[in-house]
């Protein structure tokens, strides 16, 4: 009995320790939200936390009372009760009580959140994202600003961002824990929601929200991750214009980099584009957008952003992306092609 | 084992068993199977815990991490957790209602062997090109582009043990329905028969839609059908809700069986008829009753829309109150009670908070604004292995300890149960408690792996730390039973002197015939009723008789051994191997000639004779 009791004792720091070491990085933790969606959903889960936690004190109170109370002392032979109706009506209704607590502020938020009548509406100022998953990365399009760009998905703060998502090849889901929970990218139809980034927050974050897939894609499942930029509305602004400003592929800048040009013209713009117009269908573009590759925050959205992990990236991706597209779509790099391309595409920005 | 098998050699012995119709040999044999396709979900399982041990690990590869999550999903449910419980409600249920046998044992045989033909079929796939990837869901988008044959493998194996677990759930439907011993009303059935009742009437209708979905896939897969390929005006979302149409009623196919044992247990070891029988069996049976109202929670993520989703979760949470009074019912049961700390009660008391944890979070799941945050994350991985290992692997174990003496009429080592029960009961909160931080704070489930600087690297370590506790119980159990086994102590009619039900009544293990005059029920807790009245034992409802027993057959293991071969055939037609089709023909004609045989010859069985059942009475008072 001693034993017992030690041990719900441990447990119960083992959970304190837990709770107070934190709630995860601000950066990918639905405990740190960071945005209106992933508020409203982390006070639900205050709210069911509360009313749960209750029910298990009640149960629990019970439960140790039997076990100290009731255990065999002698060899009587207990009093055979069939029930107690007041009893059972008392624990069939509260119940039904808790969970209509429960019950409403979900109905409401459940529609709350899939409010998107403004993204539909003629004339509308709400920006609006399309989002496209492929086998291990995300095509990000903003149609209004006829702009594509790929894996590092870049958000003003303090306003609803809408979203249309669709897969195009099998099912992945679209997640930004800190923001907001997720939404499945069908193959058969598009879904829309819509997220807002708190400013503040977003700030506290470092601006760079984790974003993950959360439907089991393939073998590099785990490794479908993206950024999230999340800037005030200027920066976006600006960030934007200097994406419409690049109509035509950039000019290498260096020797080097030029080299790599030549070679990326040669091997890779069959699937890469590094314009950032949408003038193909969502269809037609098979690779990532390589636009402002430069600016980005990850190689392939896991490795560091270095030309280091860039090269070893792109001298064999089946190691850091198993059954990725893109390998063996392209004959075998030198170092030196290796040098020039990691240059060449370091060099792709559209800001300083 | 019975008398007479223990005088036969070894060969004998392995035919009497490929043969038997007996429901006790064939829950023996469920327990064996299911046994071994536990331990090899398990060590799926402990692979899974090493690979995620500590970020950017390469234990397995990432492909491999894939087969191995799906496999040991898939293992779990169908191949384990299933056949485990029909060990028990084969072992137990007839007994329970006074019953000679299931309705059909002939069918009961057959429902074994698809069963394990199917088992094996998916299992063979780890050496034959690889294991199926697309996870137990098998979702069609992923399942369709998965390339080489594993998810033929996950088709074909489940639809051709499916089978089994179909005939099964209808067999001991008509068996609790027609062969309910004199006096023994559906209001004086044990928990654990009703459960059984209510489970296999879930399986009666929840089984037909996978059935379907496997089908489809199988056409997809294997014939050059398009349901599921959009291109072509296919829809993959039509699997989802097939998959989920069987796949919620399958988890209370699970839990309520395992219900059941539990409220055997609780009600055995108190010393008390159960707290609320009436309700426990209208909650039984208004959960079954809702579980198939609830699917669409598994796809609030999916894109249904927020009136779907909205009528989903407040379905789901009404699901949360018929548990609750479950909870309660038992809890009200041990009060007041004489309660006798045995291994299987040990097992039965932790369940309690375990389970309610699991129910809980189930709870949060439903609130559907916030499951887009839980929705396949490591949160949903917690919560359902809070449900399914804190309440039906607990109950799988309980159940070993409490019906092992009736089956093989020898107890389990108190001692080393347990010990067993403390390092799984450790291991089992060490794993998956965490796990629900982890889920919250961003690791989405299914993942190989994940990388470091994420903040989920203490909370993966302490997860498989778990996990080795978890292993180390298991080995001790089956150290248990094999010590018990070889030491091979007898013991009577109630090894735990506090036995309630009709099972309790006669020897452990039973004689074949089980009753050698069918018990006259009086009430609930028949056995229990006579011991209190000062009887040894049950009135019999009818003289000294005949009994009239079926024979045994191999052709339940000709018709299953030639689906299997069948499968084969057409997997690999699709490779134009030349073999293919005669493999697929040979295997059909094996499974619809035996069936052929079995309806042409006529198989009366045979009788016990009245004498030879008077003299074995005086041999035994001898």
């Amino acid at each position: 009995m001693k034993r017992l009791a030690k041990w719900r004792l441990i447990s119960l720091f083992a959970i304190l320790a837990l709770v107070l070491s934190g709630c995860g990085q601000p950066y990918l933790s639905a405990l740190r939200p960071a945005g209106e969606v992933a508020d409203i959903q982390y006070d639900l889960m205050k709210l069911s936390t509360y009313i749960m936690v209750g029910v298990i004190i009640v149960v629990l109170i019970i439960f140790v009372l039997v076990f100290f109370r009731f255990r065999r002392k002698d060899d009587k032979i207990p009093k055979q009760v069939e029930g107690s109706h007041s009893l059972e009506i008392i624990w069939t209704v509260i119940p039904i009580l808790l969970l209509l607590i429960l019950a409403v502020p979900t109905v409401a938020a459940t529609f709350k959140l899939a409010d998107v009548k403004e993204m539909d509406k003629k004339n509308s100022n709400a920006l609006v994202i399309n989002v496209r998953s492929h086998l291990y990365w995300w095509d990000f399009e903003y149609p209004k600003q006829k702009i594509v760009t790929s894996q590092d998905l870049v958000v003003p703060t303090n306003e609803k961002v809408y979203f249309n998502l669709k897969s195009m090849d099998v099912k992945h889901s679209f997640w930004i824990p800190a923001v907001g929970g997720k939404l499945d990218t069908n193959t058969d139809n598009v879904n829309k929601f819509w997220l807002k980034f708190d400013d503040k927050r977003a700030n506290e974050a470092g601006n760079l929200f984790y974003g993950k897939c959360a439907e089991l894609c393939g073998p590099s499942h785990a490794l479908m991750d993206f950024k999230v930029k999340a800037i005030s509305r200027d920066k976006f602004d600006a960030w934007v214009s200097a994406m419409q400003n690049v109509k035509k592929p950039q000019k290498a800048q260096t020797d080097l980099a030029a080299q790599g040009q030549d070679i990326f013209n040669k091997s890779c713009i069959g699937c890469h584009a590094v314009t950032p117009e949408n003038k193909m269908p969502d269809t037609a573009r098979v690779a990532p957008n390589l636009t402002n590759f430069g600016d980005r925050s990850r190689i392939a959205g896991i490795l560091d952003h270095n030309k280091k992990e860039l090269k070893n990236w792109l001298k064999n991706p089946e190691t850091y992306k198993p059954g990725n597209e893109m390998s063996g779509k392209y004959e075998k790099l030198t170092e030196d092609q290796l040098n020039a391309l990691a240059e060449y595409l370091m060099g792709l920005k559209v800001q300083d | 084992m019975s008398t007479y098998a223990q005088k036969k050699g070894f060969g004998a012995t392995i035919w009497d068993y490929l043969t038997t119709v007996d429901h006790k040999k064939i829950a023996i044999l469920y327990l064996m199977a299911g046994g071994l396709f536990f331990i090899m979900g398990g060590l799926e399982a402990v692979f899974i815990r090493i690979q995620l041990a500590v970020p950017n690990n390469d234990f397995v590869s990432a492909g491999a991490f894939n087969e191995i999550i799906t496999m040991h999903g898939t293992t779990m449910i169908f191949l384990a957790a299933m056949p485990l419980l029909f060990a028990f409600m084969n072992a137990v249920m007839p007994l329970q209602i006074g019953a000679r046998d299931v309705a059909f044992p002939f069918v009961n045989a057959l429902g074994f062997w698809l069963f394990f033909f199917g088992g094996i079929f998916l299992n063979l796939s780890w050496f034959l090109g690889g294991a199926p990837d697309a996870g137990w869901t098998s979702y069609a988008s992923l399942a369709v582009h998965s390339k080489g044959h594993g998810i033929d493998f996950y088709v074909l194996g489940l639809q051709i043990s499916g089978l089994g677990t179909l005939i099964g759930g209808i067999n001991f439907l008509v068996t609790i329905i027609n062969m309910r011993a004199p006096g023994m009303t559906y209001m004086r059935m044990p928990l654990f028969t009703w459960t059984t009742f209510v489970a296999s009437a879930m399986i009666l209708f929840a089984f037909p839609p996978l059935t379907v979905g496997l089908t489809l896939m199988m056409f997809d897969r294997l014939f050059g059908a398009n349901f599921f390929e959009v291109a072509m005006g296919g829809n993959t979302i039509i699997w989802e809700h097939l998959f989920w149409i069987f796949g919620h009623p399958e988890v209370y196919i699970l839990i309520l069986p395992a219900f059941g044992i539990f409220s055997e247990i609780f009600s055995t070891f108190s010393r008390k008829r159960l707290f609320g029988y009436s309700s426990m069996v209208f909650a039984t049976v208004l959960i079954g009753f809702l579980g198939f109202m609830v699917w669409a929670h598994h796809m609030f993520t999916t894109g249904l829309g927020p009136v779907a989703n909205a009528i989903f979760a407040v379905a789901t949470m009404a699901i949360g109150v018929p548990t609750g009074i479950k909870i309660f019912n038992w809890l009200f049961t041990m009060w007041g009670g004489s309660v006798k700390f045995t291994t299987p009660m040990y097992y039965a008391f932790a369940f309690i908070p375990s389970f309610v944890m699991g129910g809980v979070t189930g709870v949060m799941v439903a609130t559907a604004a916030a499951d887009y945050q839980y929705h396949d994350t490591y949160f949903v991985v917690a919560h359902f292995h809070y449900v399914i290992v804190g309440g039906v692997v607990l109950a799988l174990l309980a159940g070993t300890h409490y019906w092992w003496p009736k089956m093989f009429g020898t107890m389990l080592n108190e001692t080393l149960g347990k010990i067993t029960f403390w390092l799984f009961f450790i291991g089992f909160h060490l794993t998956f408690f965490i796990q629900h931080f982890l889920g919250l704070w961003g690791m989405p489930r299914r993942v190989f792996t994940y990388l470091p600087g994420q903040g989920l690297n203490a909370g993966n370590l302490i997860s498989s730390i778990g996990a080795a506790f978890m292993s180390v119980a298991v080995l001790i159990l089956l150290f248990n039973i094999i010590m018990t086994q070889v030491k091979n102590v007898k013991v009577g009619n109630d090894p735990w002197e506090d036995g309630r039900t009709l099972e309790w009544s006669i020897p452990s293990p039973p004689p074949f015939y089980n009753f050698k005059q069918l018990p006259l029920v009086r009430g609930l807790d028949a056995y229990w009723l006579e011991k209190m009245a000062g009887k040894k034992g049950l009135t019999p409802a009818e003289p000294i008789g005949d009994i009239h027993m079926p024979n045994s057959s191999f052709i339940p293991f000709m018709i299953s051994l030639g689906l299997f071969i069948a499968a084969f055939g057409a997997m690999y037609h699709v490779d134009d191997k030349p073999w293919a089709l005669p493999v697929l023909i040979i295997g059909l004609v094996i499974t619809f000639g035996s069936m052929l045989v079995r309806s042409v010859k006529d198989d009366h069985g045979f009788h016990i004779h009245k004498e030879e059942l008077v003299q074995e009475e005086k041999g035994a008072k001898a």
